[in-house]
């Protein structure tokens, strides 16, 4: 009864989101594990040092056995030691910072890139919107990553290289999700007044049309550090990823590649660890749509 | 329809040019002196200079780049520098069979197991099919596919023996089948994804409805309007697939062995080859302008609103 007086309330009122928020989150037990997981990660990744067990850098000489083999998972290390005798658990904590770090940053930069080159050709249409949009086509059709291999192979591998790749790769989806919708807002009568009022398109496109892409942005976002993850797993395992001796997730089943026939842990806990992060970014952006989809607000399916 | 086709023709040309500056400036990128590279470390430097006479490099930059764009239009890639006397065009094209078998198969992957698994949900949305269909989707989407690849390899290649361990032999199918799943997975649960939104959306039509309300069978509104419905938004999808794997996956190729163009790309990037690594990127994003091209003309035959909108 109190659930549905609420979502009635909402579809009125768009400042209760918060409340519609919750309330969606109480009813849908995987939307809220994924929020779960994903603020667990967040405050994992922040307080790496206070969570990890050991020294994620470190060579135990009790991680590897008399003839050098890495140590199985067990008491010692929970999931095992590397072929360097480092502990498993303690990079994936550390690894958590950087790949999570890289996913929201070049995620970020991304979202800047597209909304500003979507909305200022949405908006503008005419010859501005042919030249931006055709060079997004161009930049789609480029072969991103063998782009990036080569640029990388230039300038070398670097944390600030492997963010600006990715946000190189992604921005182009958001623009164009972007400008089709800048496309339909830009004939809504608020837009249409603030023109006639004599708003600058600046202005307008910054205090008129921004706000109204903001849930856009929101789940775009969310699935977009999701993707970036699954980026720098690949970059890292073709090895021009987040340089060494840093853990990255990715960079952990690179290398655990190389030993799994014999140490499967190695493979096993970096790519679990990583498909849970992305699918629990995945669902959360599942729900984002759900909860921000206006046309389905108040209405029972 | 006609001048429609004739803006897109021209469009598409656009981008072909832009791929191909693109191309040109990423060669200017690569380090190292190409001359020195085709000469060998030992050359003396009159040979380095004359080597350098010998490819234009030392004309001007426009000249260069005219001459670049002459050359291509010729459909003349050059000479590798990597590979003594083996111009880039018999590379590619050596390479181009592996790249496409695998490509075409992945993208069957996509379509048999996302389209079915789709419909089957949108039928019965919220049942147990349709929820552990969901989640495998979402699973799929959120594995790295190297990590797929790789699991996949110790299982069944390595530890059951099912499938060939890697590289590639006779029949080729047999050795492209763990590669080219491993390449559809994300697609098929994309698509699938897809196809449970649009047949859901298109079962509460009203069209539908009346179909049923005339007592057409169910078996014949599915093969009649919901499976063509279901595939005009995945057309878009399995044409840019196709155009992005034929430029070559770099990664399932590696995984694998495979010597298609993702390989031979990755090799010319690593031997600093710039005529084969500006050869294999505008294969790649030529493949990738046509199948966006055919695919926009594709949509015309398929949808009569998009033919409708575009006559005017």
């Amino acid at each position: 009864m109190h659930d549905q007086f609420e979502e009635v309330e909402s579809s009125l009122d768009s400042v209760s989101l918060r409340s519609r928020a919750w309330s969606s989150l109480k009813a849908d037990k995987i939307a809220f594990a994924s929020v779960v997981i994903v603020l667990l990660l967040i405050f994992i990744a922040i307080f790496a040092p206070w969570f990890a067990p050991k020294k994620p850098l470190y060579q135990y000489p009790d991680g590897l056995s008399e003839i050098g083999a890495p140590q199985g998972p067990g008491k010692h290390f929970l999931l095992g030691a590397d072929q360097n005798g480092r502990d498993v658990l303690s990079r994936l904590i550390f690894g958590a910072r950087v790949s999570l770090t890289v996913g929201v940053v070049a995620t970020a930069l991304a979202s800047f890139i597209g909304v500003t080159i979507g909305a200022i050709s949405g908006y503008l249409g005419g010859w501005v919107e042919s030249i931006l949009m055709r060079l997004t086509d161009i930049v789609l059709s480029f072969p991103i990553l063998l782009f990036c291999i080569a640029l990388i192979a230039v300038t070398g591998p670097s944390t600030k290289n492997v963010v600006l790749v990715i946000a190189f790769a992604y921005w182009t989806y958001l623009a164009r999700i972007i400008r089709s919708q800048v496309l339909s807002l830009k004939e809504r009568e608020f837009v249409i007044a603030a023109r006639s009022l004599g708003l600058t398109t600046p202005q307008i496109i910054r205090r008129h049309i921004i706000p109204h892409l903001i849930p856009t942005i929101i789940v775009y976002s969310t699935l977009g550090v999701a993707t970036s993850i699954l980026i720098e797993a690949s970059l890292s395992f073709l090895g021009i990823g987040v340089p060494l001796p840093q853990p990255s997730w990715g960079e952990m089943i690179s290398e655990g590649q190389k030993y799994f026939q014999s140490a499967p842990w190695l493979l096993v806990a970096p790519g679990v660890t990583m498909i849970i992060a992305v699918l629990a970014f995945n669902l959360m952006g599942d729900w984002l749509t759900d909860l921000f989809d206006t046309s389905s607000m108040g209405v029972k399916r | 329809m006609s001048r429609w086709i004739v803006r897109r023709t021209a469009q598409m040309l656009a981008v072909v040019w832009g791929v191909m500056t693109l191309a040109f400036i990423l060669a200017f990128i690569v380090p190292g002196d190409p001359a020195r590279m085709v000469a060998g470390t030992n050359a003396s430097p009159e040979a380095v200079a004359n080597i350098r006479h010998q490819l234009g490099l030392d004309q001007s930059l426009l000249t260069q780049y005219m001459h670049f764009l002459g050359r291509l239009l010729r459909g003349d890639l050059g000479v590798s520098f990597a590979l003594q006397n083996q111009t880039v065009g018999s590379e590619i094209w050596r390479a181009l069979p592996f790249t496409a078998i695998l490509a075409v198969a992945g993208v069957l992957w996509e379509i048999l197991l996302g389209v079915p698994f789709g419909i089957i949900s949108a039928y019965r949305p919220k049942s147990f099919f349709d929820r552990v269909s969901t989640f495998s989707a979402l699973f799929g989407l959120s594995t790295p596919p190297f990590w797929l690849g790789l699991i996949l390899l110790y299982f069944l290649a390595f530890k059951l023996s099912v499938f060939p361990l890697n590289g590639v032999g006779h029949p080729l199918i047999w050795y492209l089948i763990l590669p080219s799943f491993t390449l559809g997975v994300g697609g098929a649960a994309f698509y699938s994804r897809i196809v449970r939104t649009t047949v859901i959306n298109v079962l509460q039509s009203p069209f539908i409805e009346f179909a049923q309300l005339k007592g057409m069978p169910s078996g014949l509104i599915l093969r009649r309007h919901v499976i063509r419905h279901a595939l005009m938004p995945i057309v878009t999808m399995i044409g840019m697939d196709l155009g992005y794997f034929l430029g070559g996956v770099l990664i399932v190729e590696s995984i694998f062995g495979i010597p298609g163009i993702g390989q031979l790309a990755f090799r010319s990037i690593s031997t600093l080859d710039v005529p084969m690594i500006t050869g294999t990127v505008l294969v790649a994003s030529v493949f990738m302008v046509i199948m966006n091209f055919i695919v926009d003309v594709l949509y015309t035959f398929i949808d009569p609103r998009v033919r409708l909108q575009r006559n005017n």
